[in-house]
């Protein structure tokens, strides 16, 4: 995914400087330029949001922050009680993370993130939302049938496990927080964070054991 | 490709897929980022226009796709800068159309400027969109 979004970004580069573009992209180079002209946009901004959310942040930050609470209970209670503040001792910032809650899965809940209205996600921490995350296939149907679409993603629960969706909005953003693997014991932070995938913090994830399995 | 694929519904097949498909889609995303920090308009704003936009195009029938999902955002985004700057109606069309003229005035490989679209463009070259990959 990273590959795929550091050609998107050299390309934007690229393309500023071929053919034609396609009626979209004349009609936002107008208005990017419009703003610049006003004053009402930096280009610095946009040029930095772009490479930064698709190479720096993806979903490693939320990562880092998983594997901290896996290993740290102080901290996890951090994280469950104020997600933002927990950000915050990470020094990261950036949209969405205002308002952030974490749901913490367990033996008995999963939990299951989605925004019914649009896209809301807690870029700060996961980085720009997955294609599905967008479609109105998948804002209908988290909700309606949360089961059905985790079966989609490969996670079958047994009907024991309570599933509780959560509708973020542009104020409020969620993200889970995963169980740990068994055989981890005495990994080390950055090892653990190297398990947590950007899917098992929305909710279509769920065991990471076989992360386990490819890291060692 | 993995051998249980059949079992893969049209959600999870996306899984993987690039955040944008073209340039642009970034940049709409991006500027709507700067424009709320700004408090040109706020989050919630743009939140609830997007997901208007998303709802009139799944009204139309429009297909479920990043496609779809970008042009929203794109028509989202127009709709709150007219509303709330001056950056709406006949100066974005005049920008949009000098900005057409001056990729068409420019020769390939050349940066393109915007003051290279004050003329209308040379009827020989560049009367086509070329097929190129975007990858």
């Amino acid at each position: 995914m990273v590959d795929h979004d550091s050609r998107a970004v050299r390309h934007i580069h690229d393309e500023l400087h071929s053919h034609l573009p396609a009626e979209p992209a004349l009609r936002v180079k107008a208005l990017e330029s419009l703003l610049i002209e006003k004053g009402l946009v930096d280009p610095r901004t946009v040029d930095a949001w772009v490479e930064g959310y698709s190479e720096e942040i993806g979903p490693k930050r939320g990562a880092r922050m998983v594997a901290r609470a896996w290993v740290d209970p102080a901290f996890r209670e951090l994280l469950l009680s104020d997600a933002a503040e927990a950000a915050a001792q990470f020094g990261f910032d950036g949209t969405g993370i205002s308002h952030l809650t974490a749901h913490e899965n367990t033996d008995d809940v999963h939990h299951l993130v989605v925004c019914t209205l649009c896209s809301c996600y807690p870029q700060g921490v996961l980085g720009i939302p997955p294609t599905w995350y967008k479609m109105a296939a998948y804002r209908a149907r988290a909700v309606r049938e949360p089961r059905g679409v985790l079966e989609e993603f490969g996670v079958r629960l047994s009907d024991e496990v309570e599933v509780q969706v959560w509708d973020s909005t542009a104020e409020l953003r969620h993200m889970v927080v995963p169980q740990r693997p068994a055989d981890t014991e005495g990994w080390s932070e950055e090892r653990l964070a190297k398990l947590v995938t950007r899917n098992s913090m929305i909710g279509t994830d769920r065991d990471l054991s076989r992360m386990v399995k490819e890291a060692t | 490709m993995t051998a249980n694929e059949a079992a893969i519904g049209p959600l999870a097949r996306t899984d993987g897929e690039p955040a944008f498909e073209e340039p642009w889609q970034a940049e709409v995303l991006a500027l709507a980022y700067a424009l709320a920090e700004r408090g040109v308009f706020s989050r919630v704003e743009w939140s609830d226009t997007l997901g208007a936009e998303l709802r009139a195009a799944s009204a139309r029938g429009e297909p479920d796709t990043q496609a779809t999902y970008y042009a929203a955002a794109l028509a989202a985004l127009e709709q709150l800068l007219a509303a709330r700057s001056d950056v709406g109606g006949e100066a974005v069309a005049a920008r949009t159309e000098q900005w057409r003229r001056a990729y068409l005035n420019t020769p390939h490989g050349a940066p393109v400027e915007l003051s290279a679209g004050a003329s209308k463009p040379s009827a020989h070259h560049h009367d086509h969109d070329h097929d190129h990959d975007h990858g």
